[in-house]
């Protein structure tokens, strides 16, 4: 066990409970949980937190849209049906196996972004550093996971989000607030999560009249088609595809050219 | 006297929280934390209180019922919330003896009424003054701000300092408050050693602190809400999970009342009690140097 008596602070310890109460505490807040800490930056959460995290970070997301930590949070709350069919996707696909083996990261630290920018025109890495370089992002700023309760799904929701600035890429749509809800659309039929058809339903909530009519006319139909047709986006291992033209990528998942 | 191993080497053991750690971590961990929420601290307080902390610090004010001309040190006053009260209610007991005057002055000359008026602006708060100290920057950082926000000015002085040793002489202060501050000190024993030194002789210490609620069915209700809301009060709206768990974990650490009032008659306090509030969520300690 644990020695706590300091004579420095007799007193000014929770004076009440004894030393074994204190170890019975502690070992009964974990078994609350349920769960310790499985990932770094794990929080363990019991399922009524998670409630109140789903409903609260909704919320947020929706009255302030630059909490992009709330739109996070919502998918790993939200997201405990969904993130299982998700990797067993991956784990039947040889693609999607390989990358539950490696786990890569897309990170600015892991990517030689002198060497993709030197790529020709129309390639995937080319491209990709266009689309950072042109709206000004960076692959780093996405949230690690804090509220998946498995180590697995956390990586497999974290490459969702990785995946997600090469979904701009291959869709060719930029990153406001139309660009994003078009890929939401497109994300909500490919992967299912939850966060993803919130955001599609309610992203457009803060659109013009104009740009919603474009929305409806021509950009979701034609989102959900792709999204449709398309195999599943985290199947592909795009570390591993920097040089392929992003018309020939595009074909060979389904996706079809953007109106 | 026995200490783990652990202790031994690295120093002596605290808590964070739940957490066991040794002093250094302790501070430099609560430092953080505070550095961390400064900017959402008033925000969190109204969500997490849905703004009962405001009454909480009315009450200890009204208690201190501050006259004209004391000196007051908010010790851990941070975003400055108990100060702005002092000023407060300082100036409206002057503009009360101000009135008063001048009904039974009812046959002054102009000048002579003129005269008073001058030298009664230029003292709103009669020589009443205080100090805010903290052992943070972000926190004095925010609470500056918000009284330049807020219109003070007079009266009102920042002071970076450490509770366990205060940067001030012996026997300088009427009052000395410590407003849900006196949880994240490491040596409470000190704190208090610190706060007698400082006061002057019948001067008075007000404690206003998370508390222990003796009511069991209320005791599980709050554990309830501090452990299941709070942390996600947190998350969304200060996106920081993490230090508000510190802080319903610190609350249930913190001695109960018979306790701390046993540490401030260590300290030398004379009268001291206690007065609970919403049955021991809060309690307010108050003593004297006599």
């Amino acid at each position: 066990g644990r020695a706590w008596l300091s004579r420095a602070e007799p007193r000014a310890r929770g004076g009440r409970r004894g030393e074994q109460e204190e170890e019975e505490e502690e070992e009964k807040e974990g078994e609350e949980e349920g769960r310790c800490q499985l990932y770094p930056g794990h929080i363990p959460t019991s399922p009524l937190q998670k409630a109140l995290l789903a409903a609260g970070s909704a919320a947020m997301a929706l009255y302030d849209p630059y909490r992009h930590d709330m739109v996070a949070v919502l998918g790993e709350t939200t997201g405990f049906f969904v993130l299982p069919k998700l990797r067993d996707k991956m784990k039947h696909h040889p693609e999607g196996y390989r990358i539950l083996q490696e786990r890569p990261r897309i990170r600015l630290s892991t990517l030689d972004m002198a060497g993709l920018r030197g790529l020709p025109d129309g390639s995937l890495g080319r491209e990709y550093v266009r689309f950072l370089e042109d709206n000004k992002v960076s692959p780093d700023t996405r949230m690690p996971p804090k509220f998946v309760d498995d180590e697995e799904l956390a990586y497999v929701i974290q490459r969702y989000r990785e995946v997600h600035d090469l979904m701009h890429t291959l869709l060719g749509m930029p990153t406001n607030m139309l660009g994003e809800v078009v890929v939401k659309w497109f994300e909500a039929v490919q992967t299912g999560l939850p966060m993803c058809v919130l955001g599609a339903a309610f992203g457009p909530v803060r659109l013009s009249a104009r740009k919603l009519q474009v929305l409806a006319t021509e950009l979701v139909p034609w989102a959900i088609r792709s999204g449709r047709n398309a195999s599943c986006i985290l199947n592909i291992y795009y570390e591993q595809r920097w040089e392929q033209p992003v018309e020939s990528l595009r074909e060979e998942i389904g996706i079809f050219p953007p109106p | 006297l026995c200490g783990s191993v652990r202790g031994l080497a690295a120093g002596p053991e605290a808590h964070f929280g739940f957490q066991s750690v040794t002093e250094a971590e302790r501070r430099e961990k609560i430092y953080q934390v505070f550095e961390s929420v400064a900017k959402k601290y008033d925000v969190m307080n109204d969500s997490m209180t849905l703004g009962i902390h405001r009454v909480w610090k009315d009450i200890l004010v009204h208690k201190m019922n501050p006259s004209p001309g004391t000196l007051l040190l908010d010790v851990a006053g941070g975003t400055g919330d108990i100060a702005f009260r002092f000023i407060n209610y300082v100036r409206s007991i002057r503009e009360r003896q101000l009135q008063r005057r001048l009904k039974h002055h009812q046959n002054l000359s102009w000048q002579e009424i003129f005269e008073s008026y001058q030298a009664d602006k230029s003292k709103s708060l009669g020589d009443s003054q205080v100090v805010v100290c903290d052992i943070n920057k972000e926190m004095l950082k925010v609470g500056k701000q918000k009284a330049e926000h807020l219109g003070y000015s007079e009266g009102l002085s920042w002071v970076l300092g450490d509770a366990e040793e205060l940067p001030f002489d012996d026997d300088k202060f009427d009052v000395y408050t410590i407003a849900f501050g006196i949880r994240n000190v490491t040596r409470i024993d000190l704190a208090l050693q610190e706060a007698y030194r400082v006061l002057k002789p019948g001067g008075r210490f007000l404690c206003l602190e998370f508390s222990h609620v003796s009511n069991p069915l209320l005791s599980r209700l709050y554990d309830l809400y501090s452990f299941q809301v709070i942390p996600v009060l947190g998350e969304v709206i200060a996106g920081d999970w993490k230090s508000y768990q510190y802080l319903v974990e610190s609350i249930r650490r913190f001695p109960p009342q018979e306790e701390l009032k046993a540490m401030i008659e260590d300290a030398g306090f004379l009268k001291v009690d206690y007065q609970n509030l919403n049955s021991g969520i809060v309690a307010i300690h108050s003593g004297f140097k006599l």
